[in-house]
C-alpha cells in the first residue's frame, strides 16, 4: 500500500490529470445524482471512491478531499492530520517523527506540488470537519458545484431588474 | 526598563495605541528592546509553590515565561492552571496550547478563561504525538492544528466571535505566538510555513533550538525577502547542552532538532562540558542578538533552570534592563530609571 502511495505522489500529474477528468464527467452527470437522490448515490459512489482511493492514496474518507493541494499526498495518513504543512519533527532523513518508518506526508506532499507546478499558496485550510468523515468527497463537489451556480444564477436574478 | 505604569498584580495594563495586547512582552518587542523568555517546566504536583519557585529562577532576566502543555506528550500540571497562578503574582506568562489534548470546543473556552485570569500572550502549536511521552495508549485528539489554531484564536480576538459565529460580549486581548523550525525538512516548505502562521494571526514566533546559524541566516534572508519579517517579532530558541553525550542523544531521540558536529565535537572536547555548554549558549545569544530579524531569544534550558539567569547576565543583552517580577520593586531595591 505504501508503495502505491508514493507511486502516486510520483505520477502527480497524471492522478492530476484523470482527476480532473472525473471531476468534469461528475459534473456533467449532475441531473443524474439529482434524479438518483445524493442520498440514494452516496453509499455506492463512496464505496467506489473507497475502493480506488483507497489503493492509490491510502484514502480515509475524510469527505473532504485535499489530494489536488497536497500534491498527491493524503494529509490524512499524518498522525497529526495536518492540512497546513509539515509539523517541526520532520526527521533529518524527511521521515515523520511519529511513524519512523514512514516518510512524512508534506515532504512528499511538497515533490507533489513540486510536480504539478503548484505554487505554495498563503491560503490557510481548514482541519477536517468531523460531519463529513466517511462521505464521498465526489459527491461533495458536485454538489459544491451545483450551491455555487445556484447562488450565480440567484445573485443574477435579483441584480438584473435593478439595472 | 521601567514603564510609567508598572503592573499591580491580577491587574491588566491599559492598551497603548496600535499595540494588540495590555501585556509587557509586546510593550518590549514594539519599544525595540532585545526580549527574553524562557520555559518553565510544569510540575508534576498539586502545590502552587513548586510553580513559584520555579517561576522565581527566572526573576529579573526574562519579560515573559512559557508555561508549556503537556510537552513531549508528558502529563504535568495545565498550561491554563500554570498561568493562573502566575498572573496572580504580576508574571507575564506565554500560555502554550497544544492541539493534541482538546477539541475546538475546549481550546476556545481555555482562550477566554486565560485571558480573563490575565494571559496576555498565548503560542499556538499543534504539539507531539502521543507516542513519545509517558502516556501513549491516549487518544490522539488534533481537531486543530496550529494553523487554525492560531486562526481561532485570532477569530476570537479580532473577530469577536466563537467559531460557531456566536457573538463574545468581550474578547481576549492576547498577542498571538507560533512556532518556527527552520532545521527541519522540507527545508523549501520552512519559509511558506511562516508566511502562512503570519496570516493565520501569529505576531510572533518563538523557533526550535538554534545551533546552525548559517542555516538560520538562510531561512532568515528567505523570509525578508518575502517582506515577512516586518510584521512578526521574532525570538530565537536557545539553550545549553550538558554534555556531548547529551547533544548525541538529543540528535537520535528528539526528532526536528538539528545539532551540528561542530558543536558536538566543541563539546566532547571540553574539560568541563556543562560549563562549555553554557558558554556556547552565552556565545549563541551573543551573535543572535547582532542578527538582523532576530526580536529577543527564547531559551530552553531543560533540567538546567537555574542556569539561565546566568546565561543572560553574561550575555549582556538585557543592556541593565531590569524586567519586572514580583520581588523587583522590595524596598530594597530603588527606583533608578
Amino acid at each position: 500500500m505504501y508503495l502505491l502511495r508514493r507511486f502516486s505522489v510520483n505520477h502527480a500529474r497524471g492522478m492530476m490529470r484523470i482527476y480532473n477528468t472525473l471531476e468534469k464527467g461528475l459534473i456533467v452527470l449532475q441531473p443524474l445524482w439529482q434524479k438518483i437522490g445524493y442520498e440514494r448515490a452516496e453509499k455506492p459512489v463512496a464505496l467506489i471512491e473507497k475502493g480506488v482511493k483507497g489503493l492509490l492514496f491510502d484514502c480515509q474518507m475524510c469527505g473532504q478531499c485535499a489530494l489536488s493541494d497536497t500534491g498527491m499526498s493524503c494529509p490524512m495518513n499524518c498522525p497529526k492530520q495536518l492540512r497546513n504543512g509539515p509539523c517541526g519533527g520532520v526527521r533529518e532523513n524527511g521521515h515523520c517523527e511519529v511513524k519512523p518508518e514512514m516518510r512524512c506526508v508534506w515532504v512528499e506532499a511538497y515533490r507533489g506540488r513540486g510536480l504539478l507546478g503548484t505554487d505554495q499558496s498563503k491560503e490557510v485550510f481548514h482541519e477536517v470537519d468531523y460531519q463529513k468523515i466517511g462521505q464521498s468527497s465526489w459527491l461533495n463537489v458536485v454538489k459544491k458545484h451545483q450551491a455555487e451556480q445556484a447562488a450565480a444564477a440567484e445573485e443574477k436574478s435579483t441584480k438584473q431588474p435593478k439595472a | 526598563m521601567y514603564f510609567d505604569d508598572e503592573p499591580v498584580p491580577g491587574q491588566d495594563l491599559p492598551i497603548l495605541p496600535g499595540h494588540i495586547s495590555p501585556g509587557r512582552l509586546e510593550r518590549v518587542l514594539r519599544a525595540g528592546k532585545f526580549a527574553v523568555t524562557s520555559e518553565l517546566a510544569p510540575p508534576d504536583s498539586a502545590d502552587p509553590q513548586e510553580v513559584y519557585d520555579r517561576a522565581a529562577l527566572f526573576d529579573g532576566v526574562v519579560d515573559a515565561i512559557n508555561a508549556t502543555d503537556g510537552s513531549g506528550a508528558n502529563c504535568h500540571m495545565s498550561s491554563v492552571a500554570v498561568c493562573a497562578l502566575l498572573t496572580r503574582v504580576g508574571y507575564a506568562p506565554i500560555m502554550q496550547i497544544s492541539c493534541r489534548d482538546r477539541n475546538r470546543i475546549a481550546i476556545q473556552g481555555d482562550i477566554l478563561g486565560a485571558a480573563a485570569m490575565g494571559v496576555n500572550n498565548i503560542l499556538c502549536l499543534t504539539g507531539d504525538g502521543v507516542q513519545a511521552g509517558d502516556q501513549p495508549g491516549a487518544k490522539p485528539v488534533f481537531d486543530l492544528g496550529c494553523m487554525s489554531l492560531l486562526e481561532t484564536a485570532r477569530t476570537l480576538r479580532d473577530e469577536g466571535h466563537f467559531l460557531s459565529g456566536r457573538k463574545l460580549t468581550y474578547s481576549p486581548r492576547v498577542f498571538l505566538g507560533a512556532a518556527a523550525n527552520p532545521f527541519a525538512p522540507p527545508y523549501d516548505g520552512r519559509v511558506n510555513r511562516l508566511e502562512k502562521k503570519i496570516a493565520a494571526g501569529a505576531n510572533f514566533i518563538q523557533t526550535q533550538y538554534c545551533f546552525d546559524l548559517p542555516r538560520l541566516k538562510t531561512y532568515l534572508s528567505q523570509a525578508r525577502d518575502k517582506g515577512l519579517l516586518e510584521n512578526v517579532f521574532l525570538l530565537a530558541g536557545v539553550g545549553p547542552l550538558a554534555s556531548a553525550n547529551t547533544a548525541k542523544w538529543i540528535r537520535k531521540n528528539v526528532p526536528g532538532i538539528h545539532i551540528p558536529d561542530a558543536i558536538v565535537e566543541r563539546l566532547a572536547g571540553a574539560k568541563k562540558p556543562k560549563a562549555e555548554g553554557r558558554k556556547l549558549c552565552v556565545e549563541l545569544i551573543q551573535e543572535l542578538k547582532e542578527m538582523d530579524g532576530i526580536a529577543g531569544v527564547h531559551i530552553m534550558a531543560y533540567h538546567q533552570e537555574s542556569a539561565v539567569k546566568d546565561i543572560v547576565q553574561e550575555s549582556g543583552v538585557l543592556e541593565g534592563r531590569v524586567p519586572w517580577h514580583p520581588n523587583r520593586d522590595d524596598k530594597s531595591n530603588t527606583k533608578t530609571d
